[in-house]
């Protein structure tokens, strides 16, 4: 963090290394007078270049190997992986045993870095320490609570998927071993658990203190009737945008933008748009548990909310559905006859749109006939919500504009840990800078 | 009484998953915080503390130049340093541009290329500056990790064993998928470490903890039945640049 105050009329906030959020970025304002000139939000992590790793690979590889994008949220990869695999092929599990399976280890990556965020990354921010391991100290039984829900979703993803990070088990079709109910017994509990302390994290992030705000991005999410959107769906907003995965390009662009040497992706018709959980959430309100919906409303939360500062309740509201569904999920369970279908190659192209916990993840192949993958797209959910994450960051500014350096470097930081971005994610843009005004 | 060693987490070109493991041991965590000062830690912390650091942890893989001037002044501020998971220990998945054209790469996924900074190859952080101990695993082991902290702070070696993946099978009791069903697996000539899940799994070993002490894959290679094509694959991928497992997927191209 190093603030620059240049001359009495013109000042630069600047944090030249973003901490608690997931990889590398870097973030610029410069002020004129009381009047916000610049917004940066600048993401140096290296390329990776997945996409091009991926021509001439098998089309059962992609799941490992795009998993290794992100560490953080793996199933998310690996899901939209095979969906889009399966897509291209002509295989569609929309239900039955192996659907279940992949939802149920899907609220496990849900769990962890859902409490990730909400404990050690986001709560430092409301209850004024610098990271996670300071606010132990002095509350650690919030501390505990937090460390308490993330073991429970990794319980449950080392259980399904052989380890926490980068599991093993998923494949197109399916999995290579589907566990028996017995072996399910054990999660029971801690998810019991986890399900009592994602409702003291609702009530507890409810008392917060929030800055009055209302933002109004195009909200975009998937939505199946009467499931809260995880692991498959039709991609909605709330302006009237209801497509089909495979439509993603059609209403979606990505630009490398001139003096951003970034990729960013923008709705053709309208611009910017936000994903994540305020959209999900106001979306797919009629579609969370009833004790979900009653933890939100307790908390204060109505059907809709627009206040990215409260995305820490919608969090935690999610946490307790995941929980509960993780639960309702393991109590129906009956192994599938086969861990996985067939799945035959054929030289076509498939889409694949999941929700990973920071948002929608979009995947499309090319395949041959052999199955060797032509060509690879890969749109993760960072790079969707830049330019909402900056023009919040403008806001923000602009309605903090009298506050010392420190307090406003802090409350910017804050407003981009709200949208949890994953910059590791972000493996195809390299650095954004958006110069407006 | 002396004060705490410092410990410091760095990343380079890679996923987070490596350091995240830190952040996974729920049950030690809040233990390893009282042990040590954790002096720099950007996913944990926005706190940091000046260096020189007592032992740094480092994730990921050097890909630009900026990261290839970055690792000298964390080699110069480390009293010791440790490299967590395959990209910095072997390259990681991102060093299949070793075998490749990294302008025709950065062409596929980048409109304007020109705004690109990178280097033609990854490599490991060995390759940079020198390192004083290597975990293997994409992603590291939990308890490898634990062990190697815990061993640092008592002052002792890390027992880490170098063996192959089949010792792991067959302490966890598991029928060996090759022998038993046929399918291809490389528990033979990889490190130890992630405990053998893929084979508890029904599935073959792929390699992500990266080539044991002195792995012997040409002898493998006939016994997996695979073809030259899919023996190629299977060796490039998150170790693809580990010497044991390079020359193995060179010498199927050849062919």
């Amino acid at each position: 963090m190093k603030p620059i105050s240049a001359n009495k009329s013109t000042r630069t906030i600047r944090t030249d290394a973003l901490a608690r959020v997931e990889g590398e970025g870097a973030m610029f304002v410069q002020i004129e007078g009381d009047h916000v000139r610049d917004v940066k939000l600048r993401i140096y992590e290296p390329p990776r270049f997945f996409e091009a790793m991926l021509r001439g690979r098998a089309f059962t590889e992609a799941p490992d190997i795009t998993s290794r994008i992100c560490g953080i949220c793996p199933i998310a990869y690996q899901m939209s992986a095979v969906r889009a695999m399966e897509d291209a092929c002509g295989v569609a599990i929309d239900s039955g045993p192996i659907r279940e399976l992949r939802r149920l280890i899907y609220c496990g990556e849900w769990i962890e870095s859902l409490g990730l965020h909400v404990y050690l990354l986001h709560a430092p921010d409301f209850l004024g320490y610098p990271g996670f391991l300071e606010m132990a100290r002095e509350h650690p039984q919030i501390a505990e609570q937090g460390l308490a829900l993330k073991k429970a979703g990794n319980t449950l993803m080392t259980l399904v998927g052989g380890r926490e990070i980068h599991p093993i088990n998923i494949r197109v079709g399916g999995f290579y071993r589907a566990p028996s109910r017995a072996e399910l017994r054990p999660l029971i509990d801690p998810l019991e658990r986890a399900r009592e302390i994602a409702l003291a994290t609702v009530r507890w992030a409810g008392e917060l203190p929030f800055p009055d705000v209302r933002r109004e991005p195009e909200l975009v999410a998937l939505a199946e009737p009467g499931r809260y959107p995880i692991d498959l769906g039709r991609i909605v907003s709330d302006r009237g945008l209801d497509i089909a995965p495979a439509e993603f390009d059609t209403h979606m662009v990505e630009e490398h933008v001139a003096h951003s040497n970034a990729l960013h992706a923008r709705i053709r018709e309208r611009g910017s748009y936000l994903t994540g959980s305020l959209a999900r959430y106001n979306l797919s309100f009629a579609a969370l548990s009833p004790l979900a919906r009653d933890a939100a409303r307790e908390a204060g939360l109505q059907e809709t909310c627009r206040n990215p500062f409260q995305s820490i309740i919608v969090r935690a509201v999610e946490l307790v559905q995941v929980c509960d569904e993780a639960l309702a999920i393991i109590d129906d369970y009956e192994p599938p006859d086969e861990p996985a279908v067939e799945v035959a190659p054929r030289r076509a192209v498939g889409h694949g749109a999941t929700e990973a916990p920071r948002g929608m993840l979009y995947h499309r192949y090319a395949l041959d006939h052999d199955g060797t993958i032509l060509d690879a797209r890969i749109v993760p959910p960072t790079s969707q919500n830049q330019l909402v994450i900056e023009e919040d960051l403008r806001a923000v500014v602009q309605r903090n504009v009298k506050l010392p350096d420190e307090e406003l470097t802090l409350r910017c930081e804050q407003a981009i840990r709200n949208h949890d971005p994953c910059i590791s994610c972000a493996t195809h843009f390299l650095e954004l800078t958006v110069q407006r005004g | 009484m002396t004060p705490k060693k410092t410990l410091a987490v760095w990343k380079f070109s890679s996923c987070d998953g490596c350091q995240l493991t830190l952040l996974d041991c729920e049950d030690e965590l809040l233990t390893i915080a009282g042990q040590l000062e954790i002096a720099y830690f950007l996913e944990a912390s926005r706190a940091k503390v000046q260096g020189p650091y007592d032992v740094s942890l480092v994730e990921g893989s050097i890909t630009t130049p900026r990261e290839a001037e970055l690792i000298q002044e964390v080699r110069a501020n480390s009293k010791a340093l440790i490299t967590i998971g395959a990209c910095a220990t072997a390259g990681g998945i991102q060093a299949l541009r070793n075998f490749a054209d990294v302008e025709e790469f950065t062409r596929i996924v980048y409109a304007s290329p020109d705004y690109i900074s990178t280097l033609a190859t990854s490599t490991p952080i060995s390759a940079n500056v020198h390192v004083d101990y290597e975990l293997n695993g994409c992603p590291i082991s939990k308890q490898q990790l634990l062990e190697v902290i815990s061993a640092y702070l008592n002052r002792r070696r890390p027992r880490v064993r170098a063996h192959s993946v089949c010792v792991e099978c067959k302490r966890r009791g598991t029928v060996c998928v090759m022998v038993a069903h046929g399918t291809p697996c490389l528990g033979p000539v990889t490190h130890a470490g992630c405990g053998a899940i893929c084979p508890a799994y029904n599935r073959g070993c792929y390699g992500c903890f990266g080539p044991m002490e002195t792995p012997n894959p040409a002898s493998l290679n006939v016994w997996t039945g695979l073809e030259d094509r899919d023996l190629v694959r299977i060796y490039r991928t998150f170790n693809a640049n580990a010497d044991g497992f390079r020359e193995s997927s060179e010498a199927h191209q050849r062919q």
